[in-house]
């Protein structure tokens, strides 16, 4: 299958015509100009967060929490510099206050990239309960929010995601389902 | 505060007129964060600037956006105040910036060891943690108790030219903030990008 070549080729590796999910999301990132970007770990991010620190265009760096993320770009936004914030479900889930007290209501072109935990073959069921609250949560401040499963709308659905939280002053959750990445399997 | 701690030889200081003193200092459109609560009250109070921030929740996260500002604009000061329990609530913080190393960021800690605008508790590290020394702890080399308000002012000379980020924690005082902050967070947000000269007024 295409995911799971995906999953085992040369993670680190950006080449133009790399058409694997990373590289689009590297390269769409780079197209709308956005430099910044904090991050809480996931293991499925590891290629995208490996080619990003390999990018000099990128200020690529790990954060202890994914609010301390949300503050980082929120500045950067307000002294001109694009950011995003890649993180987990379980990390989305720390987040409802400074959505609501920072990005929301301060009209912040937030940027979250999400790598969903929680759902089709979870093993923990810790993350499957943690990933029923991101929705509801997205939905209850009226959050723009995407689930990509596929790599063909992947690119679109990024960059016009990214050029509507820009012009529109709003946040937005670009959610990478296991369909798109492949997800993290249950190993042990 | 504990026995240990009061053998610190600081003097206790007052908020209002330490967040004065910085602020007569500022010359060159230094950006200020003022935290959630009494800092911004007090960095309001101080006499309005465009180029500061007044934060309307998101307790913890003065010194993360001062840093994302510091980031942007590398040539521009940016100082950030905080308080004592809200620099608890987000203590990563401070090793994240010291891995960044921003040469243009100065960070302000204002310390009471209470939650002074919910009615005054002790907050879990009165008496027995040192936030200097968490912050040394954290790698961020350059941070120091103001021992009085002219070695704040010394401090903060300092910090202007200083070639990393620099804290300078203060013990404050239990009295409240002198201002109200206006409450209206995108005519904030705006006036602050003006300020930064990201934007021009419509």
């Amino acid at each position: 299958m295409a995911i799971a070549e995906q999953q085992t080729s040369s993670q680190a590796e950006h080449v133009p015509g790399d058409k694997s999910w990373h590289s689009i999301v590297l390269q769409t990132l780079k197209r709308n100009e956005i430099s910044l970007i904090p991050y809480v770990p996931d293991r499925v991010l590891t290629p995208l967060i490996k080619g990003l620190h390999a990018d000099p265009f990128f200020t690529t760096f790990a954060t202890a929490r994914e609010e301390e993320a949300v503050g980082i770009v929120s500045g950067a936004w307000m002294g001109g510099r694009r950011g995003a914030v890649l993180m987990q479900t379980s990390g989305f889930a720390t987040l409802a206050n400074t959505l609501a007290s920072l990005a929301v209501p301060y009209q912040i072109p937030l940027i979250m990239i999400v790598s969903e935990r929680g759902t089709l073959g979870e093993f923990n069921y810790g993350q499957s309960l943690v990933c029923r609250t991101m929705r509801p949560v997205l939905d209850s401040l009226a959050l723009e929010h995407h689930t990509i499963t596929r790599l063909d709308e992947l690119e679109f659905i990024a960059d016009r995601s990214i050029k509507q939280a820009v012009t529109t002053q709003a946040p937005v959750a670009l959610i990478l389902n296991p369909l798109l990445t492949g997800g993290k399997v249950f190993d042990k | 505060m504990s026995s240990k701690m009061d053998t610190r030889n600081t003097k206790v200081m007052n908020r209002f007129d330490v967040t004065s003193r910085l602020i007569a200092k500022l010359k060159h459109e230094e950006a200020v964060i003022g935290g959630i609560g009494n800092t911004n009250f007090d960095l309001w109070a101080a006499g309005h600037r465009p180029q500061n921030f007044y934060m309307l929740g998101s307790m913890g996260l003065a010194f993360p956006i001062a840093l994302g500002v510091a980031l942007a604009q590398p040539d521009r000061r940016v100082f950030a105040l905080e308080g004592d329990g809200s620099l608890l609530m987000q203590l990563g913080a401070l090793s994240t910036i010291a891995a960044l190393k921003p040469k243009n960021l100065v960070m302000i800690v204002m310390d009471n060891g209470i939650y002074q605008i919910t009615g005054a508790q002790p907050t879990p590290a009165a008496g027995v943690a040192d936030l200097v020394a968490i912050a040394l702890g954290s790698g961020l080399a350059n941070s120091t108790w103001a021992v009085d308000e002219k070695d704040f002012e010394r401090l903060v000379d300092e910090a202007m030219s200083a070639d990393g980020p620099s804290l300078i924690a203060l013990r404050i005082d239990d009295k409240p903030g002198v201002g109200t902050t206006r409450r209206d967070p995108v005519q904030i947000r705006e006036r602050f990008m003006h300020g930064l000269g990201v934007r021009e007024p419509l």
